[in-house]
């Protein structure tokens, strides 16, 4: 401002200078005017230009106001502003005495900071900010890391129905039809350029992520499957023509009743007094009416029986008993027995189902009860499970469900079958070795899904992997990946080509595996461990090479389908003699079985502990011919050694196992325990399950063989943007299945 | 005698076998009782076995050669649209722009005098910059002129200093120049709106974050990484490693991870948030790195070296899973991975751009439903087995020059040696 000001105070006699010009036009002689006037104009074009460059307020001097501005150079101080404070009416008391305040004040201001210390200071503030701007990201990435599948590119384009203009963006209709088209379009004031979808729906789509509305589309779909399943029950029950099982439901009904106006008496008074009031009304009604009172038609002709016979006895004294409960006033009791049976009891009632992922709704259907694993003799059976059981079977109606559900079963029992063959000839396997603990949990723990046993296998999968991935969830420390990682490629200067080039670094395997590795960091221990007996690597923590590729070869039982109908008995019996004169005739020659027995034999001789004879003929007593050591000596230095353990196949005839490791088999085995996996139960139940074609149906395999990365043929994959990151989760879908259930119950 | 001899004939109702219509999908009758499908373990052995095999055999990275360029290639850029369009800058000033599908040049400018120190396309793919020895910044359309017109650049922006790299933001029309400072450019000025410094050096290598796309990050000649905000007026922090580090690249799925080439022959894997201790250190190479370049899903990257290879690591592991090498191809100045993960480019100091699978055995092209299931089931069990020694060796054997072979021996042994003391 002070600037400003003093270069009007330069100007400003310049413009007089002008002005006077101008006045003094008509004085003294022409020469000098002339002049004068040359003079004037080009000031006057210099001045005007510089001026026009100018920008400057109304004169400093001269106030239009006529407010005098003398003192425009002099300072002014905020004290002398701050004095009139107090004379200025507007000012508030607050701000005056905050003034009053600093005004007292003596002390002075501290120094700022310099300007490394401040730029550090923020450098460390903007470095926080932009840290926990970026770790926003991290929920997304880790689920990405965790996913089983990622499809490339993150953004698919959005299936459903599309506006008008994002398909038809650039496109004219050029063809006389889609002209016709358009135009009707136009005539009829059809959408053209309207969206399909109005902002709000828009929206409404995009408050959901996908994610969230498949899961709620499975629940929606479960709680359908349960409606319909309710339904269905209801519907069999009611054509039940059973008048015992009628009779045991209304029984059990009006217990449970009961037990819920006991409930609504702690919690709803006011509705336990109406249902009271409703009870009561009944009581009266019974008690008014002719019913149960022994009376009709039925009683009578009962009454007349009831001397020879004990039911009709039984029966009649039923019925009194009926009415005299009914028509009693009711007691509410109120035991601790009790409760524990209602709790039982609505466990039975309201299945919990969005709580419990597999409700368990009824013992008979194992499709419901997921129980399909489970053997029949097993006896281990979830608490819940069992109480269900108890419950129906004392509603009686085992018998009439089994015989309904006999189809169901079917296919059911196809699988248990398949299992059951597949677990025995797993134990047959595990002979060796028994059956880790660590895999039996897992099977129980898949107990609880109602797929199939290729399902099964699935989860039992995921969830060791699952675990496997918490396991490794911690950041490797860069010095140890540097030091005890071992390196992803081998690399050498042979060139590999063909097959048979690959064949020969097999072999070269060979050779290295029979050698002791120099190079590597890690010593191979455990290929010594598995040279040892069988009976020693179980407690060995290394991996059984025998659980993971060796099987010994045995007998498999193939069972043939028929392929020929049976013809008739005396047929047969001739054919079959007929056929083995044939066989022996064939395979005259060849005496395969003897063979066998004496190939075991040999083995099993192979196997016996040699004695061995370590006495020295003349050594401290005479030698010769002749002479033979002392029967002393021979019994002190002939060594037995120990006896061997017992064959395995000591019982089984037509078997022979052999203990022996074979070498050409352990090239082809795991030494050492991988690096993701915990303990050596974890890796072979990961490789025991099979995932080709040939053990899977074709969903499981495609499942099991899914790819890690999928990528799109020709796409270009963009970076994540801000758009990945995720939706805010909502609670609407949880309340929607609350509602589902509210209503179903009802 | 045989004529005695009962034949049992199979006989089979074709309805179980034949489809209805020729759109039904073809009847396979399986049993899958496990006792008939014995082995299950031997079977899926022999079977990964041969998958290894054969990808062993299939694997043939090499798909082409760009031979043109009559200088060392400096510099490498994608077209942010097309997969097929692929920028180059060489020593001699010279950029040539590539059609991949045809494996030719379309077009060639002179752009700069001296090297082309850096190449970048614009994010609508609309033009690209350069930036080279003469210290200018040119802008230039992706257009071809007209018949008869000379090339031109769109833009030129003089400079003060020799600018040593160049990188586009992700969305908005800036872009970042890197020489003795960091600066920060509105295409529609000729001066930078930002300009950062950290002491005096010189920088190699600025790039934006793709993810979070207001930061930056640089490599500087004094051994140091600096972070940078956009929207901040200091840079954020700085960490200084034994040697220079020459490139770095950003993880595009992982907003907060950079991998930094470095002189000592490693890579490095950075969380920016925890910058005092690297995720992973990548070593395999046994020359100095070059420069680095993440594929687009963010699982791996690829590395150029000073030694004649490129190298592909898995992002968290501390070795390469696949190394490339010809005998004609030089030091690798560049390299880039197509945005399609399928393929990786390579300039190198011989004059010509090479076309490398991303997956060696990768067949190209399309695959029937079958073969892809093939394929995914034959990858399954390679990872299924790829601990048991016959497929891990077969999977891992990679053929190595006599040369490099005998340095990497050295260094492991220089390596194990330092550590025995």
């Amino acid at each position: 401002m002070a600037g400003g000001g003093n270069n009007e105070e330069e100007l400003s006699p310049d413009d007089e200078h002008i002005i006077s010009a101008s006045e003094e036009e008509d004085g003294s002689d022409d020469e000098s005017k002339h002049a004068k006037l040359l003079e004037a104009i080009s000031s006057l074009g210099k001045r005007k230009r510089m001026k026009r460059t100018e920008r400057s307020e109304a004169s400093v001097q001269v106030s239009e106001f006529s407010v005098n501005a003398d003192g425009t150079g002099e300072k002014v101080n905020l004290s002398d502003l701050l004095g009139t404070m107090d004379k200025t009416p507007g000012a508030p008391n607050k701000t005056k005495q905050q003034l009053k305040n600093l005004q007292n004040r003596k002390e002075t201001l501290e120094l700022p900071l310099s300007k490394q210390q401040t730029e550090k200071i923020q450098r460390e503030v903007a470095y926080d900010k932009s840290s926990k701007e970026v770790s926003r990201w991290e929920t997304v990435i880790t689920q990405n890391q965790k996913a089983e599948q990622l499809v490339f590119p993150l953004r698919q384009d959005p299936t459903g129905p599309k506006r008008m203009e994002q398909v038809v963006a650039g496109w004219k209709a050029k063809t006389p039809l889609e002209k016709e088209i358009f135009s009707l379009l136009h005539s009829n004031n059809q959408p053209i350029h309207d969206p399909l979808l109005t902002p709000a729906e828009e929206a409404s789509i995009k408050a959901m992520s996908l994610e969230e509305a498949k899961i709620r589309q499975a629940e929606f779909r479960k709680a359908r499957v349960l409606q319909s399943y309710y339904e269905a029950k209801a519907r069999r029950e009611r054509k039940i023509k059973s008048k015992k099982y009628h009779k045991l439901q209304k029984k059990a009904k009006v217990k449970a009743f009961l037990k819920q106006f006991d409930e609504m008496m702690k919690t709803d008074p006011a509705g336990a007094l109406e249902e009271l009031k409703k009870m009561e009304l009944s009581r009266m009604q019974e008690r008014m009416s002719l019913k149960h009172q022994n009376s009709g038609k039925w009683a009578k002709s009962k009454a007349i029986m009831a001397k020879y016979d004990d039911a009709a006895r039984k029966a009649m004294q039923e019925q009194l008993e009926m009415n005299k409960q009914l028509t009693q006033k009711l007691v509410v009791p109120s035991d601790d027995d009790d409760d524990e049976e209602r709790n039982v009891e609505e466990a039975d009632a309201l299945p919990d189902f969005v709580n419990d992922p597999e409700p368990i709704l009824d013992s008979v259907n194992p499709w419901m009860r997921g129980k399909l694993t489970q053997e029949h003799s097993e006896p281990e059976v979830t608490a819940v499970a069992t109480e269900t059981a108890v419950e129906t079977k004392d509603e009686g109606q085992n018998g009439q469900r089994e015989d309904e559900e006999e189809e169901e079963n079917e296919e059911e029992k196809l699988l248990r079958e398949f299992e059951r063959k597949r677990k025995l000839r797993q134990d047959e396997d595990d002979d060796l070795v028994p059956v880790p603990q660590e895999e039996k949990q897992g099977e129980r723990f898949s107990l609880c899904f109602t797929k199939p046993r290729h399902f099964l296998a699935i989860f039992s999968k995921l969830s060791l992997f699952n675990r496997l991935m918490k396991s490794s969830s911690v950041p490797p420390v860069p010095e140890q990946t540097g030091a005890e990682e071992a390196e992803l490629l081998d690399e050498g200067l042979v060139r590999v080509r063909t097959m048979d080039d690959l064949e020969a670094l097999q072999q070269d395997v060979v050779m290295d595996t029979t050698q002791p590795a120099p190079a590597s960091a890690t010593p191979a221990p455990s290929m010594e461990t598995t040279s040892e007996p069988p009976k020693k690597k179980k407690k060995k923590k290394g991996i059984d090479p025998n659980e993971v590729l060796t099987k010994e070869a045995k007998v498999i039982k193939m069972p043939l389908a028929p392929t020929v109908v049976e013809e008739e008995e005396e047929e047969v019996s001739e054919v079959h003699a007929e056929q083995t004169a044939i066989i022996k005739e064939a395979f005259a020659g060849d005496d395969v079985i003897s063979d066998f027995l004496k190939d075991k034999r040999k083995q099993e001789k192979a196997g016996q502990a040699e004695v061995v004879d370590l006495t020295l003929p003349g050594w401290g007593e005479w030698g010769g011919v002749g002479l033979k050591p002392s029967k002393r000596k021979r019994r002190k230095f002939r060594l037995k050694a120990p006896a061997p353990p017992l064959r395995k196949d000591q019982n089984l005839p037509d078997v022979i196992i052999s203990e022996k490791r074979n070498s050409s088999v352990a090239n082809h085995q795991v030494s050492q325990l991988p690096f993701p996996f915990q303990n050596s139960t974890q890796f072979e139940s990961c490789v025991r399950f099979p995932v080709g074609q040939t053990w899977n149906t074709q969903t499981t395999f495609r499942k099991l063989t899914a790819p890690k990365v999928v990528t799109k043929m020709g796409a270009i994959i963009e970076p994540m943007s801000k758009e990945d990151l995720p939706y805010k989760t909502n609670s609407r879908a949880s309340l929607c299945i609350l509602y589902i259930q509210s209503k179903l119950l009802n | 005698m045989l004529s005695g001899m009962k034949v049992k004939v199979l006989c089979r109702n074709p309805d179980d076998y034949v489809r209805e219509t020729t759109r039904d999908i073809q009847r396979v009758p399986r049993n899958y009782d496990p006792t008939i499908h014995p082995f299950e373990v031997s079977r899926e052995y022999t079977r990964a076995l041969n998958a290894t095999k054969l990808e062993r055999i299939f694997a043939k990275p090499f798909v082409a050669s760009l031979d043109g360029h009559r200088d060392g290639i400096n510099c490498l850029a994608k077209h942010a649209k097309t997969l097929s369009v692929v920028l180059s800058g060489a020593c001699d000033g010279e950029v040539k722009i590539w059609n991949l599908s045809k494996r030719e040049c379309m077009r060639t400018i002179q752009a700069h005098e001296g090297f082309v120190r850096g190449i970048c396309s614009r994010f609508c793919g609309s033009s690209f910059f350069t930036v080279g020895d003469d210290k200018t910044v040119k802008q230039w359309n992706m257009e071809p002129p007209g018949r008869g017109l000379q090339e031109e650049p769109l833009n030129t922006i003089l400079g003060k200093a020799v600018y040593t790299g160049i990188d586009h933001h992700q969305t908005e029309g800036t872009f970042a120049t890197c020489g003795q400072t960091v600066d920060i450019w509105d295409e529609q000025r000729s001066s930078p709106i930002r300009s950062f410094s950290w002491g005096v050096d010189s920088f190699s290598c600025v790039r934006y974050n793709p993810v979070e796309t207001e930061l930056l990050a640089s490599c500087a000649s004094d051994r140091s990484i600096i972070l940078y905000d956009m929207r901040e007026s200091a840079p954020l922090k700085k960490i200084i490693m034994q040697l220079r580090s020459n490139t770095l690249c950003w993880n595009p799925m992982e907003a907060y991870n950079f991998t930094c080439s470095n002189e000592d022959y490693n890579l490095y894997t950075y969380d920016m948030r925890r910058l005092d201790v690297p995720v992973t250190v990548h070593m395999d190479h046994v020359s100095a790195v070059l420069d680095v370049d993440y594929s687009p899903t963010g699982k791996e990257f690829v590395s150029a070296s000073f030694d004649k290879t490129i190298r592909i690591f898995p992002k968290n592991s501390g070795h390469s899973r696949e190394v490339y090498h010809t005998k004609r191809m030089q030091h690798v100045i560049c390299v880039k991975w197509s945005a399609d993960n399928k393929y990786i480019l390579s300039g190198s100091d011989e004059m010509n751009i090479r076309l490398w699978k991303a997956n060696a055995s990768e067949k190209l092209g399309l695959l029937t439903p079958r073969e892809k299931a093939a394929l995914n089931y034959n990858q399954k069990l390679r990872d299924k087995f790829q601990h048991h020694p016959q497929v891990r060796r077969i999977a891992r054997h990679r053929h190595l020059p006599r040369d490099l072979f005998k340095q990497k021996r050295e260094l492991r042994e220089m390596k194990e040696a330092r550590r025995r003391k």
